[in-house]
């Protein structure tokens, strides 16, 4: 990388100033401020504020159903993180091994991707719809009632289901990349050494994935807890009562639909240091991770 | 005893592409062959026809009494030691020995006394602990050595293993090589295109060009008596000179009108040949010698232990080798071409007469 040499201060702060503008108003000034209403109670129609202090927080922890969000946020993150990786890397060891016509293959596969999550909601809606949802019908065949919206477990698997689909290319694409960059003749060597493909597959290939995997494993983690907010407000069509719920759709459930900005302000605030934690065991697990080149 | 037997090997691949053509030899029990030629000249494909890496397309490959065509390449008893190493990067060096082992129900205390042994002989013992990437390239290719002797096979196969080595290294490499195999006794058949190993390592050399053999034999009969002129010119540094002249059956070679010498041999073949002649065999003699030849002298390349003379006899280009211990030619210079020395070739075909 090309270094440059500032002699004054001037230029260089000029130069990042917009970038930390942005930072400024977008992230710091907002984060600011829902850590502050996090300690007052806000009247619902903006005619003033009462400082309470921890009280949003403990109200929080004593609520029995943001216990149940939170349990269910970490099933969902789990169930989906676990699924669409298991299966990107399924897909791209098979892909690994095609010869021919690899790349339509990885293209109608990228496809996905391109699905925003609330289209993919919608989609979800379509394909579990209680009416004629195809796969509504091909469950009924097997004696299930399927009840999207209505059955907790329902809605729950529906969840699970279309936020795995939407999230399997970008898996598949950095497996399949990683898998590309195993050197072809580690691989002959292991053939020679082990007649078992299943225990080549575990011994020399899954190892040598491990960075790829790891990396992955945050990415996910990030996508369901945060990026399934417009999937799942397709899918609970805005009306959660008794359905399920990740903790970032709370916050906006509680804030905008309840009116209740400081208990929102303290959910929002339990997040950030959520992220913050996941970010340093990251930073930790990354510059610790052995190198393999 | 044979150990390793070809019987018309040959590699199509799917687009078609023909990369080895029907190729048969033996190898003999314990014997050292160097697949040698150019790139693209189908030497690794056979070679990895013979791993089991790549599908015999026809013909039939058995190693110590075995058809192996359609055995997985772990089943065939075979080690390889690859051109970039190939270790396994997540592993020490132990481990990156021991798993061949262990993959193949080896105790425990077997496995260590196989990996001590070989580390011992290569002088790894230290290093059992590191991962490839904190080796250096000669330790790299000693480790790679050590997963294959470890292994104890019936057959070694060695795809280029030096050619990623400076040129220090690789001559070392070469003995060290050549001596194990020497004392495990081991069958091995190894691959590379360079033809300094193979002169110096091979009990057979076998030279391919275009997925053909073009000459098996000792180091010394491929240098001496070229099958060809592609190996008159692929083995030797500098190569052999081949010159243009003409042979009619009357016992003399012609190299121009005027400049004709007597033939080696008597061959039932008349008109253009291409006449061969390595460079040591040309001697400098004096003017009044009964075959002398006038040579037209150009530039001396100094070599240090020797001297080349490049210039041209009867208009065509000569390199002459000659000892440093001999004066420096100048002014007219003659040399001679020994009987003995002399090879004649087929110029359309290339092959010898």
């Amino acid at each position: 990388m090309k270094r440059a040499s500032f002699n004054q201060l001037g230029l260089p702060v000029w130069l990042l100033l917009p970038q930390l503008v942005i930072i400024g108003v977008f992230f710091y000034w907002p984060a600011a401020f829902a850590l502050r209403s996090s300690f007052y109670l806000e009247d619902p129609f903006g005619f003033g504020s009462t400082f309470v202090g921890l009280d949003n927080y403990n109200g929080l922890l004593a609520s029995a159903q943001y216990v149940k969000v939170a349990v269910f946020t970490l099933g969902f993150t789990f169930l989906v993180t676990f699924f669409s990786l298991s299966i990107a890397l399924v897909l791209a060891v098979k892909a690994d091994k095609v010869i021919r016509g690899t790349r339509t293959y990885r293209t109608l596969l990228m496809w996905v991707y391109a699905v925003a999550p609330p289209v993919a909601g919608f989609l979800g809606v379509m394909v579990f719809y209680q009416g004629n949802g195809p796969m509504t019908e091909f469950l009924a065949w097997f004696g299930y009632e399927f009840r999207l919206g209505v059955n907790y477990y329902d809605t729950a698997a529906a969840m699970v289901a279309v936020a795995t689909w939407n999230h399997i290319p970008v898996n598949f694409i950095f497996f399949l990349s990683g898998l590309q960059s195993i050197p072809q003749s580690v691989k002959e060597a292991a053939m020679i050494d082990n007649r078992s493909g299943t225990g080549r597959f575990w011994d020399i290939t899954f190892p040598l994935l491990a960075p790829t995997a790891f990396f992955l494993l945050i990415i996910n983690i990030t996508y369901a807890l945060f990026d399934t907010f417009g999937m799942i407000d397709a899918l609970v069509k805005g009306e959660p009562g008794n359905n399920p719920m990740t903790l970032v759709y709370k916050v906006y459930v509680d804030g905008f639909r309840g009116n209740d900005l400081g208990g929102s302000s303290a959910q929002s605030v339990i997040l950030m240091v959520l992220v913050l934690v996941l970010t340093v065991f990251q930073f930790r697990v990354m510059d610790r991770r052995i190198h393999y080149t | 005893m044979v150990h390793v037997a070809l019987k018309n090997i040959s590699k199509v691949y799917p687009n078609g592409v023909r990369a080895v053509h029907p190729t048969s030899f033996d190898i003999e029990q314990g014997e050292f062959i160097v697949l040698v030629g150019p790139s693209g000249c189908g030497k690794s494909t056979l070679l990895r026809m013979i791993a089991g890496l790549e599908e015999i397309t026809e013909g039939e490959l058995s190693i110590a009494g075995r058809v192996v065509n359609d055995i997985d390449p772990a089943e065939r008893d075979i080690a390889m030691v690859f051109q970039n190493y190939a270790l396994y990067p997540h592993m020490t060096v132990y481990n990156n020995m021991a798993y061949g082992l262990r993959n193949r129900g080896m105790a425990k205390d077997a496995i260590d006394a196989a990996v001590s042994t070989a580390a011992t002989m290569l002088n790894l013992t230290e290093l059992l602990s590191r991962r490839p990437s904190q080796l250096s390239g000669g330790q790299r290719q000693r480790v790679a050595m050590g997963r294959a002797i470890v292994r104890n096979p019936a057959l070694f196969l060695f795809d280029e293993p030096l050619s990623n080595l400076d040129a220090k290294l690789r001559g070392q490499m070469r003995i060290e090589i050549k001596a194990l195999q020497r004392r495990l006794g081991v069958t091995s058949v190894y691959v590379t295109h360079d033809q300094v190993e193979a002169m110096t390592m091979a009990d057979r050399i076998i030279v391919l060009n275009a997925g053909r053999i073009e000459q098996i034999g000792t180091p010394a009969e491929v240098y001496h008596y070229p099958a060809s002129t592609f190996v008159a010119s692929f083995m030797g540094a500098p190569p052999m000179n081949l010159l243009p002249a003409r042979y009619n059956g009357n016992g003399r070679v012609h190299l121009s009108d005027s400049v004709h010498i007597e033939a080696p041999e008597t061959v039932d073949y008349s008109g253009d040949i291409k006449l061969g002649v390595r460079p040591e065999n040309v001697g400098i003699v004096d003017r009044s010698h009964p075959d002398a030849l006038h040579f037209d002298l150009e530039f001396i390349e100094e070599l240090g232990a020797g001297r080349l003379l490049h210039g041209k006899l009867a208009d065509s280009g000569l390199i002459v080798h000659i000892p440093h211990t001999d004066p420096i030619p100048s002014g007219d210079v003659y040399v001679g071409l020994p009987k003995s020395a002399l090879l004649m070739f087929n110029p359309a075909t290339g092959a010898r007469l």
